[in-house]
Order: structure tokens, then C-alpha cells, then sequence
């Protein structure tokens, strides 16, 4: 321990070993942007080979459930960064408390998601081949609306469940990381010269909504 | 030149590396993206009038809110120099798969007139 920081012996001081961490976090979110930069490209592609099947699949998307999830992330982006500032200011009671409201938005932003995918799936929507356009179709049917034209709706599907999917895994991950924080954060192991973990967690955390704020005008309102 | 001046003012700011911003600070970036995000919608109640500008308006205003939670929230505009260019270079490289994907889109369109 060198001024409440516990420095491995591999490393020159505590301050060395704080930028090697960071460099590592940094390296890991430009892997991120590629993974989800791939997915965004492939959406563009076919978006352009198929845009009256993507218009036929982005009708079922509630721009409103979209756009309340849009601010739940923001506002957990907000507590997550304060999360970072008490720890930063040594008050990791106001700490704990900015990560619990982080924790929480992650699961209200989840609970949302997990109403609309199973809303999808009661009407046959699943990603690809497993898509079930005759139960689809009986539904429309129902609702007195036309029946889907596309054949290969699955397509779309594939893709809104893929990306969005991948993000909902990136949230719970980022949210069991922050539970992880915050018990730390109540074990009294953090300190204005030594809180990396949070600062690692919160770029991760970051970063989810920074997809989120791209993924959100792509899926719910463009379409 | 002045990009260079810029960075090295930047750097010489963020030498400090547990550099600590202002509480008000934090609520302002929070207030502008909560105010961005009510414009994308606002601006999406338009879309039928804006046809396909609707789109590059959605992603413009996109493209400011990242940029305000890059700088403020993961505080890269305090960052050391070099973390900044390991996370530009993974957009260096997504711009440059976007360029080549909608090269060879506009090509197959324009020879072929199908996608």
C-alpha cells in the first residue's frame, strides 16, 4: 500500500500502474466499437438491398418504449460518472448510493427490453428462419392489418435482435461489473488515489450508452 | 497546426491524471443530452415533410450526443494522448469499412442498377 493505493509489484508507482489500466480499458472499447461498427455496416447493407422489408419489420418497433429507455440510459450515464466524482472527492457513502441508482436504470432499462421482446415473440417474431409468419400473419389478421409481403422478414429480425441483443448482454454484464464496484465501494477499498475499477467500469458503462444513443435512432425512429 | 496546439493544451490540462471536473459540469452534458434526445424525437414527428434528411438529421444529432459523452463522461477530453488515439483508431477503422461498403453499394448500383 502506497498512499491507500494497493500497487502491484510489477509496476513502477501507483500512477503507471493507473495508465496501464486505462490503456487496457481503452484497447477493449475500440474492439467494442468494431464489434458493433460490423453489426451497423451489415445493417446498412442490407437495408439498401431490402428497404421495403426493413420498413415492413420496423413498423412493430415502439419508438416511445425506445425513446424512455434512451433517457433511463443517459440518466444512468449521469450516476455512473457521479459514482466515479465521490469516489474521486472521498465520499464513497454518495458513491455507493450513485451506483445503486446505476444498477437500477440498467434494470428498468432490461425490464423494458424484456416486455418488448416477448411481445415479439407472442407474435411468431424471431430472429432469421425462426420466424413465424403465418402465426405473424394470423395476428395482423386479428389486429385488421395487412399481412406482411416479405418473405424474408426473419432478415430483419435477425439483425434488430442480433444488435440489440448484444447490447442488452453489455448491460447486464456492466451492471453485475458495477454491483462488483459497489461492493468494493462499502468494503471501504477506494479512495481519491485509488478508485480505478469504478473509472474502468464507468468507460465500459459509457460506452453501452453510446451504442445505445446510435442504435436508437437506427432501429426506432429510421427504421 | 492549430489541431497540434489544441492537443498539446489538452495534454498539459490533463497531466494531472486523476483530473476531478465540476459537479455542474456533469449536469450540464446530462441536460444537453436529455435536450438532444427530445430533439430526435421532435424532429422525427417530421420525417414524412423531411423524406431523407430525416435520417442524416437522426444521426447528426447522434453524432453530438456521442461526442459529448466521449469527452465529458469517460473524460477523454482529460485523457493522456495516447488513449485517445488507441479509441479514434477503432473509428479510423469503422469509417474506412463504411467507405469501402458504400463504395462498392454505389458502384453495383450505378453499373448494375440493382443492389
Amino acid at each position: 500500500m502506497i498512499n491507500g493505493v494497493p500497487v502491484q509489484e510489477h509496476y513502477r508507482d501507483a500512477s503507471h500502474q493507473f495508465a496501464s489500466a486505462k490503456e487496457g480499458i481503452w484497447l477493449f472499447m475500440a474492439t467494442e466499437i468494431l464489434m458493433f461498427g460490423g453489426l451497423f455496416v451489415g445493417y446498412l447493407i442490407f437495408h439498401m438491398k431490402y428497404p421495403e422489408m426493413f420498413a415492413e419489420g420496423a413498423q412493430f418497433l415502439d419508438w416511445r418504449l425506445g425513446f424512455i429507455n434512451t433517457l433511463v440510459l443517459i440518466f444512468s450515464s449521469l450516476t455512473m460518472a457521479l459514482g466515479i466524482y465521490f469516489c474521486q472527492i472521498n465520499q464513497p457513502k454518495k458513491a455507493v448510493g450513485a451506483l445503486a441508482v446505476t444498477i437500477l436504470c440498467g434494470a428498468i432499462f432490461m425490464v423494458i427490453k424484456y416486455f418488448e421482446y416477448t411481445h415479439k415473440f407472442h407474435m411468431g417474431i424471431f430472429p432469421g428462419r425462426m420466424l413465424d409468419l403465418e402465426m405473424l400473419n394470423h395476428h395482423l389478421h386479428e389486429m385488421g392489418k395487412p399481412a406482411i409481403v416479405s418473405t424474408n422478414l426473419g432478415m430483419y429480425f435477425g439483425f434488430y435482435f442480433c444488435m440489440s441483443g448484444l447490447h442488452g448482454i453489455h448491460v447486464i454484464l456492466g451492471m453485475c461489473m458495477i454491483s462488483w464496484c459497489l461492493y468494493r465501494c462499502m468494503r471501504g477499498d477506494f479512495n481519491p488515489n485509488y478508485y480505478t475499477a469504478v473509472e474502468g467500469v464507468g468507460i465500459f458503462w459509457h460506452i453501452i450508452d453510446l451504442v445505445w444513443i446510435f442504435l436508437f435512432p437506427l432501429l426506432y425512429l429510421v427504421g | 497546426m492549430s489541431a497540434a496546439n489544441h492537443n498539446s493544451a489538452n495534454d498539459n490540462h490533463g497531466h494531472d491524471e486523476h483530473h476531478i471536473m465540476p459537479l455542474a459540469t456533469y449536469y450540464k452534458v446530462a441536460g444537453a443530452l436529455f435536450v438532444l434526445t427530445f430533439l430526435t424525437v421532435g424532429f422525427h414527428q417530421l420525417h414524412e415533410f423531411l423524406g431523407p434528411f430525416a435520417a442524416l438529421i437522426a444521426f447528426s444529432i447522434a453524432a453530438v450526443k456521442a461526442f459529448l459523452v466521449m469527452a465529458w463522461f469517460m473524460h477523454l477530453k482529460y485523457d493522456k494522448l495516447s488513449n485517445r488515439i488507441i479509441f479514434g483508431a477503432g473509428f479510423v477503422f469503422l469509417a474506412l469499412l463504411f467507405g469501402i461498403t458504400i463504395m462498392d453499394i454505389y458502384t453495383r448500383i450505378t453499373v448494375n442498377s440493382v443492389l
